[in-house]
């Protein structure tokens, strides 16, 4: 296999195959839950407005209470940090964009090129100091487990391959200017494997977050109680 | 009550995996292990144990829910994909974190980004090990007592007859008992009823002002539920359904459920669902009966107490049971000089005793040091006394400060506000 067999496995089959993986684990991550059921609350509800309670826990977990901030992690801050990076450089770069432009015909303006070379730099600071954290803190060495490491290097891959695949520091050209074939494939490769691996670890919080916030929003808004 | 059974994992396993339905399912399969929930924690905060990290007291929960509840379970055991099966040493080590150093507070869930209900999490975990026999032999006992006598500490008719002819004597005013067709029915905690039977005399001259319609009942009278706090269904559900026995023989349109934050959790949340049907009546709290007739003109008050007083949340009525401003507006009532906690409200700390802790003996020393939270949150505010609106929390608060040889009264919500009643033309009491 040659360096371009190498990038059109990559950008074919293998995207292919990580995308359908994601979708049918993702789904099958969903199904296994609901399909466990759950009997109705027969107490009287102060607040029978199950939708209003779901929005509520969704949109107000996202802003950690002030009461507990003081003593809050250094993680919890960085979560922010990391979670808005990891946004600007997947859906703001514009080769990113122009690749989901070839596959679904949908694009929408890019972010400065500048701007996004910053993001990828903060996140990768950021996300080193979550990984020290992880390994330093008693609580968390406590907790964590295997997922929790391997989550974190599946997305701290894709960072490192793209600005390989850039060649370092990138220009403002970047998007425009040709890649080489291999760093490209292995980007593209590290990409898909996030991609396979995210339904099936932690990094499925990213769907599951709304299901845990929005039963826990409900339950609270039955009983008017502290969200 | 398979009370202080031998010790059965797998009992245990296959109870705790039977707690997990679709939105348990969802809390557990959300959690990305932040550890924020850790700096919510009193026990933690206190200690600096990371043991007691709230997320790692749901470790059997996760692992029987990993185990049994997902699907094709047979075959992921034979593959070697599910977590090994809890031995009862785990389950031994996991009953001090589920029981001794959880208070079932809730301040974990406040600060869980992924929306995770720890503490009901940690209440339906109990529901595992209770069955397995890995409960503490302290709530096993009150347990069975309670449902041998009525009540966890042994209280029973007599005791509260006793203190009910005590408090007419002394109030001068009639305390009804048994009266069909009242309105009201009052019910009290057993720590009430053994430590603090003046609330009986207080509600008297309340309820004759606001003039009330209410009873005592001779029989159904205890509030607390023992079963909620070592995580018993059956228990719970049977403690429950004398009070509502009482309440349709009485055919009351109202329980009153008193300062007692458990007794209100369980009895208003959590009742119907444990047995399977609404009631025919309604649950109100004692503080939000107080406020509505404040509110309402029918309790009119007069003077207030000069000092510094700071309420302290009893977390299953405010942060857990949604009865939040209601106390703070009665306080304000009646207090010349009320003073705020540092997170007080929904955030505040709990006093340590919560959950059934205060039942267990071998969790006194650690209850003591996660006092200390709530400690300096009492001398941050300058508190020169503390009001409450749960007995078991002014009893834990009132230890825990005579431990610390510190000087503070605690003082109940209800008693206090019946001594600012304004005076009725030819009233006695």
């Amino acid at each position: 296999m040659n360096a371009m067999d190498l990038l059109e496995f990559a950008r074919g089959p293998a995207l292919w195959f990580s995308l359908f993986v994601l979708f049918a684990g993702s789904a099958w991550r969903v199904v296994a839950i609901v399909r466990l059921g759950k009997r109705p609350d027969l107490s009287e509800p102060r607040d029978a407005r199950p939708f209003a309670g779901a929005m509520r826990g969704i949109l107000q977990r996202m802003i950690l209470r002030k009461e507990l901030r003081s003593r809050s992690k250094l993680g919890a801050m960085q979560g922010y940090l990391y979670h808005a990076g990891l946004a600007v450089v997947v859906f703001g770069f514009l080769p990113h964009i122009a690749f989901v432009e070839r596959l679904t015909g949908i694009s929408w303006p890019a972010l400065p090129g500048p701007l996004v070379y910053v993001a990828v730099a903060l996140t990768i600071v950021s996300l080193s100091i979550v990984l020290l954290e992880r390994l330093t803190d008693p609580v968390l060495r406590l907790i964590s487990t295997f997922d929790d490491y391997f989550s974190w290097g599946v997305v701290f891959l894709p960072l490192v391959t793209g600005m390989a695949a850039l060649g370092g520091w990138p220009q403002e050209s970047a998007g425009s200017a040709p890649l080489y074939p291999v760093p490209l494939a292995i980007h593209l490769l590290s990409v898909e494997l996030l991609l396979v691996w995210l339904p099936f670890g932690k990094l499925a919080h990213a769907f599951l977050v709304f299901g845990s916030r929005a039963v826990t929003g409900i339950a609270i808004a039955r009983k008017g109680a502290a969200l | 009550m398979a009370a202080a059974a031998a010790p059965d994992a797998r009992r245990a396993t296959q109870v705790l995996a039977a707690q997990v339905d679709r939105d348990v399912a969802w809390q557990l399969e959300a959690c990305v292990r932040c550890g924020q929930c850790a700096e919510a924690c009193h026990f933690h905060l206190a200690t600096n144990d990371p043991r007691l990290a709230p997320v790692r007291k749901l470790q059997p929960l996760q692992t029987a829910y990993r185990r049994e509840r997902v699907p094709f379970p047979a075959l992921r055991q034979s593959l070697g994909l599910a977590p090994a099966e809890l031995t009862a040493g785990e389950l031994a080590e996991w009953s001090e974190l589920v029981y001794d150093s959880c208070n079932l507070c809730g301040r974990c869930t406040l600060a869980c980004p992924m929306g995770i209900d720890i503490a009901g999490l940690v209440r339906r975990s109990r529901e595992g090990l209770c069955a397995g026999g890995f409960a503490p032999a302290d709530l096993y006992k009150a347990a069975q007592r309670a449902l041998d006598t009525g009540s966890p500490t042994g209280v029973g008719w007599p005791t509260l007859k006793r203190h009910i002819e005590v408090q007419q004597e002394e109030t001068g005013i009639p305390i009804p008992v048994d009266v069909k067709g009242a309105e009201y029915l009052v019910i009290l905690s057993s720590i009430e009823m053994a430590n603090f039977p003046e609330v009986i005399g207080a509600l008297a001259r309340i309820f004759r002002q606001a003039k009330v319609s209410w009873t005592l009942p001779s029989r159904g009278f205890e509030a607390t539920n023992v079963g909620i706090q070592i995580g018993s269904r059956d228990v719970a559900a049977a403690l429950l359904s004398r009070i509502v026995e009482a309440a349709e023989r009485l055919q009351v349109t109202h329980v009153i459920s008193p300062e007692c934050g458990h007794a209100y959790s369980a009895l208003r949340w959590e009742g119907p669902n444990l047995l399977g049907r609404p009631y025919p009546f309604k649950v109100i709290h004692i503080v939000e009966l107080l406020d509505q007739l404040v509110r309402e003109g029918r309790l009119r008050l007069r003077g207030k107490d000069g000092r510094r007083l700071a309420f302290h949340d009893p977390c299953q009525l405010v942060r857990r049971g949604g009865v939040i401003e209601e106390p703070y507006r009665l306080l304000n009532a009646v207090s010349a000089n009320p003073v705020e906690m540092p997170s007080s409200g929904a955030a505040n700390f709990c006093c340590g005793g919560g959950g059934g802790v205060s039942a267990i003996g071998r969790a006194e020393g650690l209850r003591f040091a996660a006092f200390e939270c709530k400690k300096r949150q009492v001398e941050a505010a300058g508190a020169e006394a503390l009001v409450t609106a749960c007995a078991n929390c002014r009893n834990v608060l009132e230890e825990a400060i005579d431990h610390d040889g510190m000087q503070l009264p605690v003082l109940g919500l209800t008693e206090l506000l019946s001594q600012y009643l304004a005076a009725e033309p030819g009233a006695t009491g």
